[in-house]
């Protein structure tokens, strides 16, 4: 009976404090912006299916390269396609991908760099020896290579990217382990007799979860711009799908005389990544994180 | 100190060991060879044959490793598939554009972000702070393809000031390139400076708050002499290396830059090479790549080394 209190008060405890997280993110001008933008995407990729006016993949040749009117929004790009409705649909896939990408990002960083940050000696010279030269090619090439050798479906991109933008979450979590590792409640968890597991998850995961939740929310915005990189370059998710970085690609070579198309996806693309690196930076704030020293890794 | 040196550039060495065994084994992991990827359709029969034997790959994967490896070390990438010539003959034009370009953009860039950095931190939350703050915030998260396209679209076709598109072969002469590299030196001096900019904006915050920095002040000391003799030298040292990371990162940053102007340097040739699926000349790359990722930190940190007294006695950082 007294457990369950104690466990009810914890829940609780947790809700009020996510909460009080969002209220101190949301007490500035850029965090507010930042979490109204990204809401705002995460509510539009929910209900685009629903609300698109036309059929993003119906071609037409009598309606193409429509400047912006009543019955077409946004326009309609080189193959007739209703711009609006392609633009709205855009974000779904990029989200899904990098949403799923992050948490794989986050999982297999954080746990392998908290291991190696307590584990320390041998293990934890060849990993970070690893990881360095893994860190050492440019994602971007060795993106191209897995996914020209093996596919661009969704299936390979999400582990692929997950893959790629985790191993600079296998440092910050060895740094963050290493700060917590020599204080006093680890030792004497040791002395206690907990097992290494059971050290990482009661007492060093609650330590340096903040951490790592603030870089996986970076890894975020970064993994969608690796992500829309990709799809610019033709190598990613691809067509009919709607996607914003595909789409500037095909109409960036007339953007001369129809750079409606081409505007359409750009303030997509870049207003979410903007709001989610408002968010993440007002995230960090109110854990009391500097990232703004960090470069991009 | 030397000790230090030699150590720090022996971990590096390992790193370009170890990334050559994952080019190498990724390559021969993924499935199909370098002849059955690049010959597609056509691999059997006679061309097929042929293929493997010349890029021997009818020999063991260890020894060819070894092969290629030492070949490497001597400076020799082997053959490239779809250019039917040696790949440093494919390399050479490549990197001088390449480096034309970067080094442009890092004179442009690196002076520019430690100015704006001061002018930020020196005039914290005011109206340059916010201004330039916000323009930073805008480039550095916007990605490259759509500041790129962003500035053809405003400069070369609203404007008409300067060509969209760089239309020169890769074996341009000097002056020919440089006429043609302003907006892409441009689009990516943006986003480094950003980075940059605002690293030493918080840096010289950082230093600014300090004790030494404050007693200063009650010495009375005039307010630029205090900034360019205690706070600059200070705030500027741990920015070395988030240059070298800068300018490390820019090397994927640059692929597309270069992909959105047509420029014929090494981000255009990686999108090539594995357009035309030509592995040798893509494990050429990703040693290249990582050889200037590798030495760019670890020339930052033996700078860092050499500038800071204060880290000589420290443990090299990991």
């Amino acid at each position: 009976m007294e457990n369950n209190l104690i466990t009810e008060d914890k829940q609780k405890n947790k809700l009020e404090k996510a909460f009080e997280i969002l209220k101190t993110m949301a007490s500035k001008p850029s965090g507010l912006i930042g979490l109204t933008i990204v809401l705002f995407h995460i509510v539009l990729a929910l209900i685009s299916p629903y609300i698109a006016p036309y059929d993003y993949k119906a071609i037409s040749p009598n309606t193409m390269l429509l400047a912006p009117s009543a019955e077409h929004w946004f326009g309609t790009d080189s193959l007739g396609r209703d711009v609006f409705t392609r633009t709205i649909l855009g974000g779904r896939t990029a989200l899904t991908v990098t949403f799923f990408g992050s948490l794989i990002a986050l999982l297999w960083g954080g746990l392998l760099g908290i291991f190696c940050g307590l584990v320390g000696g041998k293990i934890d010279d060849v990993v970070m020896r690893v990881v360095d030269a893994f860190l050492s090619i440019p994602w971007i090439l060795a993106m191209l290579l897995i996914v020209s050798l093996l596919g661009t479906s969704t299936e390979v991109l999400i582990p692929a990217l997950g893959f790629f933008y985790g191993k600079g979450i296998v440092r910050v979590a060895r740094a963050a382990t290493h700060d917590v590792i020599a204080k006093d409640f680890i030792v004497s968890a040791r002395a206690r007799g907990h097992s290494n597991m059971s050290i990482i998850w009661n007492e060093i995961i609650p330590n340096v979860r903040d951490a790592i939740l603030v870089e996986g929310a970076m890894r975020w915005s970064w993994m969608l711009l690796g992500f829309s990189s990709l799809s610019f370059l033709g190598f990613g998710v691809s067509p009919p799908t709607p996607d914003w970085g595909l789409m500037i690609s095909n109409a960036r070579g007339l953007m001369s005389f129809a750079y409606w198309s081409v505007i359409a996806p750009i303030v997509g693309l870049s207003s979410l990544i903007i709001g989610i690196n408002l968010t993440a930076d007002a995230f960090a704030k109110a854990l009391g994180i500097d990232r703004s020293t960090k470069a991009p890794v | 100190m030397l000790l230090l040196i030699l150590k720090r550039i022996g971990l590096g060495l390992i790193t370009l060991f170890i990334v050559s065994l994952i080019t190498f084994v990724g390559v021969e992991v993924l499935p199909g060879d370098a002849c059955t990827t690049y010959l597609e359709r056509e691999a059997y029969g006679a061309a097929l044959d042929a293929c493997i034997k010349r890029l021997g790959l009818n020999v063991p994967a260890y020894e060819r490793y070894l092969d290629w490896a030492s070949n490497v070390v001597r400076g020799d990438f082997g053959y490239s598939l779809s250019g039917e010539m040696p790949i440093n003959e494919v390399l050479g034009p490549r990197v001088k554009n390449s480096l034309v370009l970067a080094s442009v953009s890092i004179l442009i860039g690196i002076p520019l972000a430690i100015v704006l950095g001061i002018i930020t931190a020196l005039w914290r939350d005011k109206l340059p702070d916010i201004m330039i703050s916000t323009i930073t915030i805008f480039s550095m998260t916007i990605p490259e393809f759509i500041s790129a396209t962003l500035l053809i679209l405003i400069v070369a076709i609203w404007l008409g000031w300067l060509p969209g598109i760089v239309i020169i072969p890769s074996d341009a002469t000097f002056y020919e390139l440089l006429s043609n590299i302003i907006l892409p030196v441009v689009a990516i001096s943006m986003i480094m400076t950003a980075h940059m900019a605002r690293m030493v904006r918080s840096s010289v915050i950082q230093v600014m708050a300090s004790d030494y920095v404050q007693m200063a002040i009650l010495k009375g000391v005039p307010y630029w002499k205090m900034v360019f003799r205690h706070v600059l030298p200070n705030a500027l040292l741990p920015a070395i290396n988030v240059v070298a990371l800068t300018i490390a990162w820019l090397l994927g940053g640059v692929v597309v830059t270069e992909v959105v102007f047509n420029y014929p340097g090494l981000g255009r040739l990686v999108i090539e090479s594995i357009s035309n699926r030509d592995l040798p000349v893509v494990q050429a790359l990703a040693i290249i790549l990582a050889s200037i990722y590798v030495g760019i930190n670890l020339i930052a940190d033996l700078m860092t080394l050499m500038l800071n007294p204060r880290l000589k006695s420290l443990q090299i950082r990991k």
